[in-house]
């Protein structure tokens, strides 16, 4: 029997959802209810996601009245799918979508970093008390499988640290300062032209977006109990183009990178512009994430891959979807 | 100069006192003694490496050591085995440049070996790529904590290169 899906959230991401799973033909999901801030569309029998599509992109979607929490609350699903913007401060509106959805014994799949950054302790508790799954592969490097990765073909592995590109802005930036040679202001008016960093990048370019990456591998790899003022945080508006030619002429470039090390003493947790050997596969270009994985068995673990984008992102949904599906 | 000097003493008291008054006398200033206890000899002599710095007189040194019966194994220049790069920005000809580098220098264990700056306009501020030698691991790591506490007091942005080997 088909698994029945809600989806909260039909931005960008929202929408990609909708559209991979519209493609699917194997009937393992059904979506049953799509909410968003203007209301909800619903159909228990299942939602045309094609047509639902079509009418949400040239502006004509209906939508009744019901509220996204009304959906939470109200409905019968198997899977909620929270796909809402991310607050860093309250995790809202998210996080009670997703504590009432646990409470109600539902699975949840979420991309949404503010509520696993700042409740993954009591999440994973809800989760564990109600018997459901609280997955969140998306949540760090988009397409990227990391938590995955560590599900499966790196299980039996102790790891002991975590370093990597987590955001596709800040490499982007770096990437085109570096090889073009324009100036930080300069690059990052384009990259707003672009779609690439909002209007307000501060998010971004502060590192605050990597380091509440760094905060989920904390608590959920590592098992650590840390928030997001426990990150060492420099962001990389102080990088000029003078440091990047000097970096280059020695053969390095410049990245943000996060790292989180639990161990002893050299426990690290920081986000920081960092010296990376041109050679080395962390120094991706463009918008590409990298993260390098140290395990106690497999050595160096290298993944690669585009953070964002609403089907790469639809991507990581999608492959805890199936967890869920295949763990019935 | 730095000189790492290894001696082999008699297992008699008084024998420390005898192989380092000359390098003193010399005007040596002595920068480690590790005096190897466990790794005696199969002649019964027991190992010592003494690192110092000096100016000149290096073979009278020597000579005076020998004549008090301790043996000259070797001796050498103090090899520098680690080598790190790290880049500066911020204003680094105002909070002295010169500072930082002796700070590093005068650790004995690790000095700056390469220094390449940029400096777009006088009241923008520089950037500097600075190669760091020493003389281990461990040394690094001092040195590289140094160079933190100093980024931070003359608020500097300092940016370190990643850990490329194994943690």
């Amino acid at each position: 029997m088909a698994l029945k899906v809600a989806i909260i959230g039909f931005g960008n991401v929202g929408k990609g959802v909708a559209r991979v799973l519209s493609e699917r033909k194997d009937g393992l999901f059904k979506v049953i209810a799509i909410a968003d801030s203007k209301g909800a569309v619903i159909d228990e029998d299942g939602l045309d996601l094609a047509k639902v599509l079509e009418l949400k992109n040239n502006g004509g979607l209906v939508r009744t009245s019901k509220s996204s929490m009304d959906v939470v609350r109200g409905y019968d699903y198997d899977i909620l799918v929270e796909v809402t913007p991310t607050d860093a401060k309250t995790g809202e509106p998210g996080l009670s979508y997703i504590r009432e959805a646990l409470k109600r014994g539902k699975h949840v799949v979420t991309s949404n970093k503010g509520p696993v950054a700042l409740k993954y302790k009591e999440l994973k508790g809800l989760a564990k008390e109600n018997n459901a799954h609280f997955l969140f592969e998306a949540t760090v490097g988009g397409a990227m499988p990391v938590f995955n990765l560590m599900r499966a073909p790196l299980a039996g592995n102790r790891i002991t640290g975590i370093m990597g590109i987590f955001n596709g802005t800040c490499n982007y930036i770096l990437t085109r300062m570096a090889n073009e040679g324009l100036p930080y202001d300069m690059v990052l008016s384009e990259a707003k032209e672009l779609g690439i960093a909002e209007a307000d990048p501060t998010y971004d370019v502060e590192g605050i977006d990597t380091a509440l990456k760094l905060v989920i591998l904390a608590n959920a790899v590592f098992g650590m109990d840390v928030k997001l003022e426990d990150v060492d945080r420099v962001g990389i508006s102080g990088v000029c183009l003078e440091a990047l030619k000097l970096a280059g002429e020695a053969g390095m470039v410049i990245k943000l990178i996060g790292e989180v090390r639990p161990n002893g003493e050299e426990a690290v947790l920081k986000v920081s512009p960092r010296l990376v050997p041109k050679n080395h596969p962390l120094a991706v270009q463009g918008t590409l994430n990298a993260a390098l994985i140290h395990t106690t068995l497999a050595g160096d673990i290298y993944v690669i891959g585009k953070g964002a984008g609403s089907i790469e992102t639809a991507s990581a949904i999608l492959s805890d979807m199936l967890y869920i599906a295949s763990s019935r | 100069m730095r000189i790492t000097m290894d001696l082999e003493l008699k297992d008699i008291p008084g024998q420390l006192v005898k192989a380092l008054e000359p390098i003193s006398d010399a005007g040596g200033n002595i920068v480690s003694v590790v005096h190897h206890h466990e790794q005696r000899t199969n002649r019964g002599t027991i190992p010592l490496q003494v690192v110092f710095d000096i100016e000149d007189g290096l073979g009278a040194l020597k000579e005076k050591l020998e004549s008090r019966g301790i043996k000259v194994v070797g001796f050498n220049q103090l090899r520098l085995l680690e080598h790190k790069t790290v880049v500066l920005v911020g204003h680094i000809i105002h909070s002295d440049i010169r500072d930082t580098i002796e700070q590093i220098d005068s650790t004995g264990y690790a000095e700056v070996v390469d220094l390449a700056m940029s400096m777009p306009g006088i009241s923008l501020k520089s950037s500097a790529r600075i190669g760091i030698n020493a003389a281990g691991k461990e040394e690094m790591k001092k040195a590289i904590r140094l160079l933190r506490s100093i980024a931070k007091e003359k608020d500097l942005l300092l940016i370190e290169p990643i850990e490329t080997e194994e943690m």
